[in-house]
């Protein structure tokens, strides 16, 4: 690492005897990357880079009113740890002067640097993390992707729409915070749009049960339309078998705790024909979003992730923010305000993700992607739903 | 409740509870017959059905699936049921012979831990080889639901229960009729006095541990045909309750035993609606997740009334098996 960062170093002392445009510091305009580039996720670190390689090269240049900015980027090295998450972004913004943030891509970094940032007035904005406290009373710290509770009602307008739901059953584990969170959030959506007790049956069972036969009866009982289960990749299958045996042949949707894992290798056919809400879907993509995909497919050899996806929009809404600033002064504490101003002010950004708008809290009120799960087993891009 | 929902929720307790009387089984077993519990029952159901997964896509890659294969997925599953419970008796022996013969005369309470520690041992050696990662159980014969007048039954539930009663009634006959079956109801009467008449004790032993580990082999490919996800903690629940309906059925009654079993099911699955119909009733509105609650609080109720099980007796009084 010290030879590169040295190597670095000569080369950047090169490009400013090389260019003498660089000299001028207002001509350039910074931004940081505290990224996991080595320790125990450092696929995570490659996505965030890859990504942002791929814009510099797409757009290089910035134009901020009236003046062409260069682009900048810095890739500091967070070892995805919570200490050096802090040191690297203490070192991005008293050191290298970066004008904003984009990153800590996980939340175990993104909590604590968050403080970091706002503390010192630096907009950041974490492509990844989902985690509630990463923003929480930080005017200047933004996120690139949705809080878990938002599902809830995605899952409840899109069961409405798509499959015209009138009636709604819920099973989830009561022992587990993020199945109890959402279920009560998809029973409040739900029961919003229909009216109360339209969740005609709201089943529970706790960590480790394997037999839903019981909750099942109810549910078939109870007359649902559909069923919405936001549980994990390990007990999808069970529940899913349960539902097929007692004769509840309506559709079943799922939460983003369905793509994490092996769903597939467990589930096998039975899981095929049912839905669930993610951040992004490869398979299946449209429009801009496909082209994405396809430009990082031939850039790095393998089909971007979410991470790569996220990073990708939230370095582009960063910029959009910068621009919308309408000019930058020079000095570096103003500029800083003034685009993290820009930035919560931004409506209906067209990400490759969604649309993305941000909440005073400085979370997106962005659209999810549902995604099917199709004959071949692969997760397929359904339909982009907002709240 | 309407009839036909009863009768829905009456086919699945009879298939959740053969599970709980099939391991049941087990533990009374060798509690009648050398009055210890074997607390690593529930993990030899576990390694039973990692056992069954094993040899089943051994056999799957040896016969081929789908149209190419050279027999029908039933004879693979009766294959795969035999091969395992012969695998896992020796799972049994081997337990009994590290485990429990070194502590025979030692406290009965350093032979109970013995058994805690042996699930243990045996749920963090299934991390270390094979990664804790879940894994899925091959589906051996394809699922069909029949819809019998909006009662939904599937042929792996029936074959479910089939098996397991016909297992139950196999070993309920060797115990009566046979002269191993003696011996072993000798020993439950009194396991000092028997073996000086020349029974052996050690090979008796070696047999209950067997049985009992061939039956919750059984027990875990059943399980997971229907359950067809697999984790290395997936016996020590499963252990507890079937504990459970061990004693509720009385001390040396296999008849109770399974009885029991069947019971504990049906109190479990049962409970579900229960609590439904008294939400609704008194404008309630408790989760099903309280199932495991009220099952159990009725069976303590079940004890007070009856401390000797349904079907057990008072100690040093005749004691059947």
């Amino acid at each position: 690492m010290r030879h590169g960062r040295l190597l670095i170093a000569v080369l950047l002392c090169a490009g400013l005897v090389i260019s003498p445009s660089v000299w001028a510091a207002s001509d350039v305009i910074n931004i940081g990357f505290p990224i996991p580039l080595t320790g125990d996720n450092p696929d995570v670190g490659a996505s965030s880079k890859n990504a942002a390689e791929m814009y510099l090269k797409k757009f290089p240049t910035v134009k901020v009113g009236a003046k062409t900015y260069k682009l900048n980027f810095i890739y500091e090295d967070n070892e995805f740890k919570a200490e050096s998450a802090v040191k690297a972004l203490t070192k991005l913004i008293t050191e290298e002067e970066v004008l904003a943030v984009v990153g800590p891509q996980a939340s175990a970094q993104a909590v604590p640097a968050g403080e970091i940032a706002n503390n010192n007035a630096t907009p950041m904005i974490s492509p990844w993390s989902t985690n509630p406290n990463t923003t929480l009373n930080r005017p200047y710290v933004f996120r690139g992707c949705f809080l878990d509770p938002f599902q809830g009602p995605v899952a409840a307008n899109f069961v409405t729409e798509e499959l015209g739901a009138k009636k709604a059953a819920v099973l989830y584990d009561i022992a587990s915070d993020y199945p109890k969170g959402l279920a009560e959030f998809f029973k409040q959506a739900f029961e919003k749009i229909h009216g109360p007790g339209s969740v005609v049956a709201f089943e529970s069972f706790t960590t480790g049960d394997k037999d839903f036969s019981a909750q099942m009866a109810n549910i078939v009982a109870s007359g649902a339309d559909v069923l919405f289960t936001p549980q994990y990749y390990s007990e999808v299958p069970l529940i899913v078998r349960a539902a097929k045996e007692n004769g509840f042949n309506k559709p079943i949707m799922g939460s983003d705790s369905w793509g994490s894992g092996d769903l597939m290798g467990l589930c096998g056919d039975d899981c095929k024909g049912f839905y669930f809400s993610t951040h992004y879907a490869a398979a299946g993509a449209r429009g801009a979003t496909k082209a994405f995909i396809d430009e990082y497919t031939a850039a790095f050899g393998k089909t971007p992730d979410d991470v790569a996806a996220l990073t990708w929009d939230s370095l582009g809404i960063m910029i959009q923010a910068i621009q919308n600033t309408g000019g930058l002064s020079g000095d570096l504490k103003a500029d800083r305000t003034k685009v993290k101003d820009a930035l919560a002010s931004i409506k209906d950004y067209p990400g490759i993700t969604g649309k993305m708008t941000f909440t005073p809290e400085g979370d997106p009120i962005k659209c999810a992607v549902v995604v099917k799960i199709n004959e071949q087993g692969q997760f397929a891009f359904h339909k982009s739903v907002c709240p | 409740m309407s009839l036909n929902f009863f009768m829905q929720n009456l086919i699945n307790a009879l298939q959740w509870g053969s599970f709980y009387a099939l391991i049941a089984l087990g533990y009374s077993m060798v509690y009648s017959i050398l009055m210890l519990f074997n607390f690593a029952h529930g993990d030899i159901f576990m390694v039973g059905a990692y056992i069954g997964l094993g040899v089943s896509l051994v056999l799957l890659k040896v016969v081929g699936t789908g149209a190419a294969a050279l027999v029908p997925g039933w004879v693979v599953l009766v294959a795969t049921i035999l091969i395992s419970m012969f695998l896992t008796a020796f799972v049994g022996i081997i337990v009994e012979r590290v485990g429990y013969r070194p502590l025979r005369d030692a406290p009965r309470a350093s032979a109970a831990i013995t058994g805690l520690m042996i699930g243990i041992i045996l749920e963090t050696s299934n991390i270390l080889f094979l990664g804790g990662q879940r894994l899925a159980f091959p589906q051996l014969i394809e699922s069909r639901t029949y819809n019998i007048g909006g009662i939904f039954i599937t042929n792996k539930k029936i074959m479910i229960v089939v098996v397991s009663i016909g297992l139950m009634l196999a070993l309920h006959q060797f115990v009566t009729r046979s002269r191993w079956g003696m011996a072993m109801r000798a020993m439950a009467y009194d396991f000092v006095v028997v073996p000086l008449v020349g029974v052996p004790l050690n090979t008796i032993a070696v047999m209950t541990f067997a049985i009992g580990s061939a039956l919750a082999a059984a027990a875990g490919i059943l399980f997971g045909l229907s359950y067809p996800v697999l984790d290395p903690y997936m016996g020590v629940s499963f252990g507890w309750k079937a504990f459970v309906a061990a004693i509720l059925g009385g001390r040396g009654s296999i008849m109770g035993a399974c009885i029991a079993g069947f019971m504990l099911g049906f109190i479990e699955i049962m409970t579900v609606p229960g609590i439904q119909i008294i939400n609704r009733l008194f404008a309630l509105n408790i989760g099903s997740n309280l199932r495991d609650l009220i099952a159990y609080s009725i069976v303590l109720a079940i004890l007070i009334f009856r401390p000797h099980g349904l079907f057990g007796e008072p100690y040093s009084a005749k004691l059947r098996l």
